[in-house]
């Protein structure tokens, strides 16, 4: 039986209005998710939608309004919630003073890995993101594409069991995109969950288990990419049709 | 605490990988051996001023170590979104602000020892002497000190919109404490109410600084040792300040957004 690895229920995430007397911005309204053992999960929708919001409530970022949100079962305002994630933003931004070594092993000690582990880890996931003979060399004096391999790296340093990636590709030549969605399927073989955002639905139709589509912080859509797809002749034009049907209806 | 340490360890690495330290040590170097290479109106005691003048540029370079390398701390990590693959790790907010206090306390602390190094060798090159024990209690106090300063300064990059900002009003309050904490007292005795009473109470409510401050003149002057259950009394004093400070830090942390 598949075990729910996300659990979000009735989630609302409302911003403070910008001026007095306008109504709080509703980021996400009422909702719900799961996301299961094992599963690649593509989290869908346009520009505003609420897809770093609801990620953000995930890693504990932000504080929902309403509902809650769970990792492994455990309220994901517990620290201990992350123990068990790696996750990697969509601007990789990390201490540009320290090499990836340095930042990995930093990383190493607050997940609480011992130091002979922390090396082999370390050693390991250099070699998988091929910043083996950078690993001296400070982050300042990376190009961007290896600052992304970095993030990658240090989203698997301590061998989760939830992978959360916000926009993985973004940034990335297609030499590094067929790195990632290489990485995505290798982590899908050894039994571990990805849980995405995207914009390349290309990608998620060629990664991804199941997919959900949000859209003005309401969920449209979710389920198996080929029921998503239906009759369209593509993931992307399905994704356009959903988005569509609802704006002209909400019209 | 392991956590607590290993962002410490990130901020001890950033203060020695970056230039201000080695700038104002340097700076303090150089006015010092010029100072003590010439004896101004043949005075024998010259050495005095030379050993004030130089604690006094020791007190300004570790003033402005600690308050800006804290001041930068939280802000950079937003602004530079750093934050985000960090608290996304399991590391709560409190430990990050205490990982943050104890690095830049830490960083001090090693800034401190290469300045009271040199301040002996230089002392001891004119005067003959390594009064040990006086130069420890003037450190520690002055090491304690700094651990105020540092969870003011942290407390004010979180309600101060700018480093900068942060930086001087710090830099600004803390030389008011120094200079002119110890006489407000005095300054409350001539005024007539409400006034007075307002200056008792920013009197009693301001961390007094200024005892580790003169411990510069036990120096100078050669005076002997000061009692250590008054030392360790006034660190008691401090530490529950830097404490208040960390506390408030961390309760506007909590409320804070991460990006």
């Amino acid at each position: 039986m598949q075990t729910g690895v996300i659990k979000i229920e009735n989630l609302v995430v409302e911003y403070p209005a910008r001026s007095f007397g306008d109504k709080p911005n509703a980021a996400v309204k009422k909702l719900d998710l799961e996301v299961h053992t094992g599963e690649v999960f593509g989290f869908l929708g346009p520009n505003g939608a609420g897809k770093t919001t609801t990620m953000n409530v995930l890693l504990g970022f932000v504080e929902p309004t309403g509902g809650r949100a769970s990792l492994f079962g455990i309220d994901v305002r517990q620290p201990i919630a992350r123990q068990r994630i790696g996750y990697l933003p969509e601007l990789t931004y990390y201490y540009k003073f320290l090499s990836a070594e340095e930042l990995l092993r930093f990383y190493a000690k607050i997940f609480g890995l011992a130091r002979s582990e922390a090396d082999r880890r370390i050693d390991q996931l250099l070699k998988l993101v091929e910043l083996e003979s950078a690993r001296k060399r400070p982050i300042k004096s990376y190009s961007k594409g290896m600052q992304q391999r970095v993030g990658l790296a240090q989203a698997l340093i301590n061998n989760p069991d939830l992978l959360i990636l916000d926009e993985p590709t973004s940034g990335l030549d297609p030499l590094g995109r067929m790195k990632v969605r290489e990485i995505i399927q290798r982590l899908k073989h050894e039994g571990k969950t990805v849980f995405f955002s995207s914009h390349e639905l290309g990608e998620v139709e060629t990664v991804c288990d199941r997919v959900a589509i949000i859209h003005q912080g309401e969920l449209k859509a979710v389920g198996r990419v080929d029921e998503i797809t239906g009759r369209h002749a593509s993931l992307e034009k399905a994704f356009l049709s959903i988005i569509d049907f609802q704006t002209s209806t909400a019209s | 605490m392991k956590n607590i340490f290993a962002v410490a360890g990130v901020v001890i690495k950033e203060l020695y990988r970056r230039k201000d330290f080695y700038v104002l040590f340097i700076l303090t170097v150089l006015i010092c051996l010029v100072m003590a290479s010439v004896n101004v109106f043949n005075d024998k005691q010259i050495v005095r001023y030379l050993k004030e003048l130089c604690l006094l540029l020791i007190w300004v370079s570790s003033l402005v170590i600690a308050i800006t390398t804290t001041a930068r701390q939280i802000p950079a990590e937003r602004e530079q979104r750093t934050l985000l693959p960090l608290l996304a790790k399991p590391l709560s907010r409190n430990q990050l602000i205490f990982g943050k206090f104890l690095g830049c306390w830490l960083a001090c602390g090693l800034v401190l020892i290469c300045f009271y190094v040199f301040f002996g060798a230089l002392a001891a090159s004119r005067d003959h002497a390594w009064p040990l024990l006086n130069y420890f209690q003037a450190a520690l106090l002055h090491w304690i000190t700094l651990g105020v300063v540092i969870a003011l300064t942290l407390f004010g990059s979180l309600v101060l919109s700018a480093p900068s900002s942060n930086a001087t009003i710090c830099f600004v309050g803390v030389a008011a404490v120094l200079c002119v904490g110890r006489y407000l007292n005095a300054v409350a005795l001539a005024q007539g109410e409400p006034s007075r009473s307002i200056v008792y109470a920013l009197y009693f409510a301001i961390p007094h600084l200024e005892i580790p401050f003169e411990m510069r003149n036990l120096i100078v002057h050669d005076w002997p040792l000061i009692g250590w259950n008054f030392v360790a009394l006034d660190a008691l004093y401090l530490l529950a300040y830097a404490a208040a400070f960390l506390i408030a830090t961390c309760l506007v942390f909590r409320r804070k957004p991460v990006n």
